[in-house]
């Protein structure tokens, strides 16, 4: 099950130009960059692991793809994110956020039934990839 | 057929190559060398748009010349014509000196360096001082560290960065001669003159009316009498003295008219007065006449 979390979640993975250019949008926002990753796609985990500091500074996309790259090399079966923090006053949040990189396979989620008190019943989420251990998942 | 001129006139050089001149006096062997790249790129360009194999020509450079000749400056004005012409993406300029390249210990320096790097990219990289980078003497220095990542950055992203190296003439040549690596990697050695006096008095002339200020007559000859002394004393910086020496004549000018008070026309709020200039110490001998003067006075009086 493809997950879709994160703006343009619903387009065909983007291509190393398109996450540039919209990498360059951020910059040219004054968004400083992060690069986030992690094996635990539940839509409610939403602390991903980051990948070094956060790019401040940035002016030029390049140097941010770089790290995009570097990123992707060494977590190629990861979930990894590129986002873009907005801290203007006011807003002081993630401005964008999109998903660059996708395991190869996804598992998708179970629905777990618990049965409570006064046939009550709890319904949960879980990935079926975190039944394995952290670092084995995909 | 192509047309250079068209070209040359859509490129807009024309018009920073105008503002060069106007808002840097002198430097003309500089300026000649800046019309040569601009010419270069352009050509570049155009052989580009006919598919003509071009390679990219390096644009490294090195700036010489003593303090105050308008290194930094021209910096600004390359990175603005280098990216007007297409050749970095962004056209900023980042200042780095060896307190950013290099780190306090083991494994600090690559980050450090690195992140210069890319703060850089996609626009010019300006490292004043550079020899600062390189300290034989000792020899667990990080410095080489930092020489020899921008040494690779300069090979490896020639597409994405411009590296000016910035520093006093006699020190960059040591510097190039212990670093050879840098020295054929780099493209252009431009070396700044020093400004001569009357291109001193006409730097000044064009600061005090950009802060909307005038001399008069008199005044103009105090100052040129004040250029004059100001020049064979120790610290003499060039353009920055001529700014430091305006901004402390700003200051006895509002001085002045405060001590003064009453009614004043706005012409006075913008003239500057002999008496202005003449009460520098530099006309009674300098800086290192005062530690002698207060020595003989007594502490006490100070």
């Amino acid at each position: 099950m493809r997950i879709t979390q994160g703006t343009f979640s619903y387009l065909p993975d983007f291509t190393d130009e398109e996450i540039k250019a919209q990498v360059q949008y951020c910059l040219d926002n004054g968004w400083p960059i992060a690069i986030e990753f992690t094996d635990d796609p539940h839509p409610r985990n939403v602390y991903w692991t980051m990948w070094g500091l956060p790019l401040f500074d940035m002016k030029d996309a390049e140097a941010v793809m770089e790290e995009v790259r570097a990123c992707r090399d060494m977590y190629s079966n990861y979930y990894i994110r590129v986002t873009g923090y907005d801290r203007s006053l006011g807003r002081q949040t993630t401005a964008l956020s999109f998903i660059i990189n996708r395991p190869e396979e996804e598992p998708g989620f179970r629905l777990s039934r618990t049965e409570g008190a006064d046939r009550q019943i709890r319904y949960t989420l879980s990935s079926y990839s975190t039944d394995k251990p952290a670092g084995r998942r995909y | 057929m192509i047309d250079i001129d068209v070209a040359f006139k859509e490129a807009k050089i024309q018009q920073f190559l105008d503002e060069l001149d106007q808002e840097l006096i002198g430097l003309e062997t500089v300026k000649t060398r800046i019309k040569e790249i601009a010419a270069l790129l352009l050509i570049a360009r155009l052989r580009e748009e006919q598919n003509i194999v071009t390679e990219r020509p390096t644009l490294h450079m090195s700036f010489t010349g003593k303090p105050g000749t308008g290194k930094t400056t021209v910096a600004i004005r390359m990175a603005q014509i280098l990216h007007h012409l297409g050749y970095v993406r962004r056209g900023h300029v980042v200042v780095a000196t060896r307190d950013d390249l290099v780190g306090q210990y083991v494994g600090h320096t690559a980050p450090k360096t690195k992140d210069v790097i890319k703060r850089a990219m996609g626009g010019v990289l300006f490292i004043d001082e550079a020899y600062y980078l390189y300290r034989p003497e000792n020899e667990r220095d990080y410095g080489q560290e930092a020489i020899e990542m921008l040494l690779q950055a300069m090979e490896n992203k020639r597409d994405d960065m411009v590296v000016i190296l910035a520093g006093y003439k006699d020190r960059m040549d040591t510097f190039f001669q212990a670093n050879p690596g840098f020295h054929s990697r780099i493209g252009h050695h431009l070396h700044f003159a020093d400004y001569s006096l009357e291109e001193l008095m006409a730097i000044a002339e064009l600061m005090v009316q950009q802060q909307t200020y005038h001399f008069d007559p008199t005044s103009r000859q105090a100052f040129w009498e004040y250029l004059q002394h100001r020049m064979q004393q120790p610290h003499f910086s060039n353009a920055r003295s001529v700014r430091n020496a305006l901004d402390r004549i700003k200051l006895r000018q509002a001085n002045r008219l405060v001590k003064q008070g009453g009614q004043v026309t706005p012409d006075e709020l913008t003239r500057i007065d002999e008496a202005d200039i003449r009460q520098s110490r530099v006309f009674r001998g300098g800086l290192d006449e005062e530690p002698a003067k207060m020595a003989a006075v007594g502490v006490n009086q100070v």
